[in-house]
Order: structure tokens, then sequence, then C-alpha cells
């Protein structure tokens, strides 16, 4: 099929950017990427069942998930209340903590891991009110792993709701209590499904994030293992031993449930958008 | 704007939670950071800085990051315009390629270069004939600092050129100006501010990148130690006055990265309402 020619593009350069962007992008990105391919295809696939399937891997697995996920669910919970609260509320220090909200992307992940750390051990300041009061131990254990990804996963919620909030015509809650709907009524059935596209998509980031989170983890974890050995640090002590093939089949498993992950988000879209416009 | 007035109660409840939430999670380990870094005094504090490997180590965080900023503006500028100003089929795929760095887990990254420049590579002999070692040596770490931030500055740079579209270059074109000047008169201009963010984005994630680093280093000290590696060795080694005060400079440099991103927002906004 003849397609209709575009009007022929007079601005220069196309050549120049466009070598550059791939020379980079092959050099820095795609052999490394190829050379992972490479290299899977030479693992033998008995071998590759054989190692993922460790029980200490899986349960490596497992870790990462479950505290990624529920590191996820309260920064989603969260998320929603601070967009909400910073969007719709005046009060004193409001511009402060608008600004800090992005301080786990700015400090290094190692630095946010030996504080946290050091904060919640037995002896710490938090970790010795819990162990004294509760009995709880924080540092060393699941909840100290799912605590490192509430800090990590801080940003990702609020920085996609915030926007989509503050879009929101207020016009549509008002008709809603016009037409006699109480706030929650209001909140859950007009405001919340305008959200949800960017909550789902925020809350896929931040868990894809904690899977793989690496530097402030490995401090807070103790990784012992079975219990608080997370799959990123499985990776990292297989390449300590130069096995490579049992890292690379490591990582394959969690680019596989990364890419999952992000295609259940694409799904999920989709579906939820053709929702809001049918419905619109 | 009823609305807003009626939730007395509920409204100081949510900034109460929101203020905790944040105030524990966020400014509890920074100020707990800065008290124990000078926990022994100003002068342990100085004394710990100011260490020959902790300035060796500082002086290969701000290599690694410089190299990564540089490579990624040079990429970040020729990517935008080549994917904002021109059509062509394949755009969506290296888009994607693009992004991916930032979806892998640092540890992964660290990885797939191990496989691409290590012992069982076919790589690694030719580069070996040129003396050259990549793993476990400073040019792994600069790679590595490459990838993990290798889209921050072209994500900033793409939406601005593509809400910006092409007429005005198109029109710089017609009227014979060359590819600098137009890049310069004309796209500089408005991508400034971006392009300033997404630099302040990289050097922020460069300097403290740690997992990534960490697998292709040879964790020798002085030689291949970035800052947060250094930090990791202290640490082990229970010197925690020291893990902290060396902690303190990141520390300070992200808090600079925070208000340097207000104030870019904030010129950037203004910049914004002049054109309009």
């Amino acid at each position: 099929m003849k397609r209709i020619r575009k009007r022929k593009n007079i601005i220069p350069g196309f050549g120049l950017s466009f070598g550059i962007t791939i020379t980079i992008l092959s050099l820095i990105v795609l052999i490394p990427l190829c050379s992972l391919i490479v290299f899977t295809a030479r693992l033998s696939f008995s071998e590759f069942i054989y190692t993922i399937t460790r029980p200490r891997i899986l349960s490596g697995y497992w870790v990462s998930l479950s505290t990624a996920l529920i590191a996820a669910l309260v920064n989603a919970f969260m998320g929603v209340i601070m967009a909400w609260v910073l969007v719709r509320y005046d009060f004193p220090g409001k511009k402060f903590i608008d600004g800090i909200i992005e301080l786990p992307f700015a400090l290094p992940t190692a630095v946010a891991g030996i504080s946290l750390t050091h904060l919640t051990t037995t002896n710490g300041w938090v970790g010795k009110f819990f162990y004294e009061t509760f009995g709880i131990r924080i540092a060393y254990t699941r909840l100290g792993i799912t605590i490192a990804l509430i800090f990590i996963g801080i940003p990702f919620v609020v920085r996609s709701v915030q926007p989509v909030l503050e879009k929101i015509d207020i016009q549509y809650e008002e008709a809603a209590m016009i037409l006699g709907a109480d706030r929650r009524t209001t909140f859950w059935k007009v405001i919340f499904p305008e959200l949800l596209p960017a909550l789902i998509s925020g809350f896929t980031l931040a868990f894809a994030r904690g899977i793989g989170e690496y530097g402030s983890v490995v401090f807070i974890a103790g990784n012992t293992p079975y219990e608080t050995e997370i799959a990123p640090l499985l990776i990292m002590s297989e390449l300590q031993e130069f096995d490579y093939a049992a890292a690379t089949s490591i990582a394959l498993v969690m680019l596989a449930i990364a890419f999952i992950i992000l295609s259940v988000n694409a799904v999920a879209q989709s579906i939820v958008s053709r929702r809001v416009s049918g419905l619109a | 704007m009823e609305l807003r007035k009626n939730n007395g109660p509920l409204k100081w409840c949510m900034i109460t939670l929101v203020v905790v939430f944040l105030a524990v999670f966020l400014l509890l380990p920074l100020v707990y950071i800065v008290i124990t870094a000078l926990s022994k005094g100003i002068d342990a504090y100085i004394s710990s800085i100011t260490d020959e490997y902790a300035v060796k180590a500082a002086w290969l965080t701000i290599r690694a990051t410089f190299w990564a900023v540089l490579i990624n503006t040079i990429f970040g500028i020729a990517a935008a315009w080549c994917l904002t100003k021109f059509a062509f089929k394949g755009k969506k795929l290296i888009s994607t390629f693009i992004d991916l760095p930032v979806t892998v887990s640092p540890i992964i990254a660290g990885l797939i270069y191990v496989l691409t420049f290590g012992r069982q590579s076919f790589l690694y002999p030719i580069l070996d004939g040129w003396g050259v070692q990549v793993i476990f040596a400073v040019p792994g770490i600069i790679l590595a600092t490459i990838f993990v931030t290798f889209p921050f500055i072209s994500r900033e740079l793409i939406p601005v050129l593509t809400a910006q579209g092409t007429d005005e270059e198109e029109a710089a074109a017609l009227m014979g100006a060359g590819t600098f000047t137009i890049f310069r008169k004309v796209t500089l201009p408005h991508i400034k501010w971006a392009l300033l963010y997404g630099v302040v984005l990289c050097t922020a994630r460069a300097m403290g990148e740690f997992g990534a680093v960490s697998v292709l280093s040879g964790h020798l000290r002085g030689k291949t130690n970035t800052l947060p590696l250094y930090i990791e060795l202290l640490y082990q080694g229970y010197d925690f006055t020291g893990a902290f005060a060396a902690s303190s400079i990141l520390v300070i440099l992200a808090v600079v990265v925070l208000v340097l991103r207000l104030w870019i927002e904030h010129r950037g906004q203004k910049d914004l309402d002049i054109d309009k």
C-alpha cells in the first residue's frame, strides 16, 4: 500500500542528531543488552530451572515481592492523602512539604539505608522505643525492608496523582453535591475514578522500583537466608562468586516479573480509561 | 467554594497524618545523619571528611558524575531533537530503549556490564589487548553511572519540545539558518530550564548511585571506591561517625538539589508567564 508522502521536512540536523542518538544508545544500552541475550542463549534450560527453583532463591523472590507490595500499598494510600492535602488545603509549611517529597530521589540510597538502619536497630532512637514498648524489632527483619521501601517509594504516587487532582474541575463536585451526594459518595464516585489511572501508574512504578531496590535495603535487611535476603542481593552474591550463569538466571526472572508488572499496568490503564471515557 | 470550607476536623486530621508521616520517614533520617556525624565533635567530623580516602572517593564520585552528566546531556539533546522534530519509523522503539535503564534493577544494570566486558565476553580479549580494563575499574563505574541516569535529561526535554512544535525551527530554516544557529537561537531558549532541571536530576542520581556501581567496582580503597561505596565500607567497619560524616556531604548535596529544583521550577514558570 502506498502512503501519501508527508511534506518534506526542512529542519536540518536529522543525520547528526540521529547518528549521535543511535551511537550512544547502542554503546550504553543495546550492546550490553545483547550480551545479556547472548549469554542467556548459552545457559542450559535445566540449569536455569534448577537455579531459579532453589528454595533460597524462591524465598528471595518472595521477600522482594511481598515487601515491595506492602510498601507500594502504603505509599498508594499515603500518596493520595498527601496529594489531596497539597492540592486542596492551605496551611503553613505547605511549600516546604511539597519540596521535601522529592528527597528520596535526591538522597543517595546507601545514605538513606544506613540512616534508617541505625535509627531502627534495638539501640536506635526509633528501634529502641518499638522494641521496649511493643517488643517489635524493625531493623534486620522484613518490617525493616518494608520501611526502607516505603521511604524510596514516597514520591511516586504523590507526583503522579497531584497533577491530575489539580486539573479536576470543582464544578463536577459541586454538581454531585447539589444532586444530593454526600462528601464520601462524591469522593468515591466523582473524584476517585478520575484519579485511578494516575494512582495505578504511581503504584506500579513504586512497586517495580521496590522489587529492584538494593542500596537502601541491603543495610536494613540483615540478609539472613530465607528470612530477609532480597532477590537483588542474591544476584550480587552470585556475582561475587563469579557464578555468572546463576546471577543471569535470577536476573532474567526479575526482568520477567518487572515486565509483567509494567504490562499489567498498561492493560489496567487502557481498561480504566475506556471505562471513564465510556461514562462521560 | 462551600465545598472546601466544610471539612474542618477531617482537614486537620489529614494534614497531621501527612506531616507526621513525612517527619518520621523523611526528616528524621536526614536529621539523624547530621546529628550522628557531629556526635564526636566538630574536629572528628572535619578529620573524617578530610581523610585521604574520603577525598579520593569524593573525587571519583565527581569524575563519574561529570562524565554521566556530559554524555547524557549530549545524548539527551540529540535524542530529544531527533525524536521530536522529525518523523521516522522506529521512534517508539527508540524511546522504549531510552527509558529501559531506569526500569531495571541497578544490580541487573551492573550484571549486564559484567557480562559485556567480563572475562567470558568476546570483547574482553580485544580490550585486554589494548590494556583497557572496564569492570572492577574506573571505566566500569563511569559506564554504570551513565546507564542508571541515561533517560534523565532526554525525558525532561522531549515533552517541552513536543509541546513547542516545529514551526519556529521551520521558519528559521527557511530563512537560511544552519543547524547550530537554529538550535542556539530558537530551540535552546525554550528548553533551557528543562535542560537545567534534567542536569540537576542527573547529577543527584549520578553522585548517589550505589547498586550498579557496587557490582562494577573493585572495591579498592582510594582507587575504585566512590563516596557511597566508601560510606558502605566505613559502616561495615563499624566506623559510624565516619560513615555518617561522609554521608552528610551527600545530604548537603541532596538538599542543594531540592532547593535548585524549586528555584528552576519557579524561574521556568516565570518565563512561561512572560511568554504569555
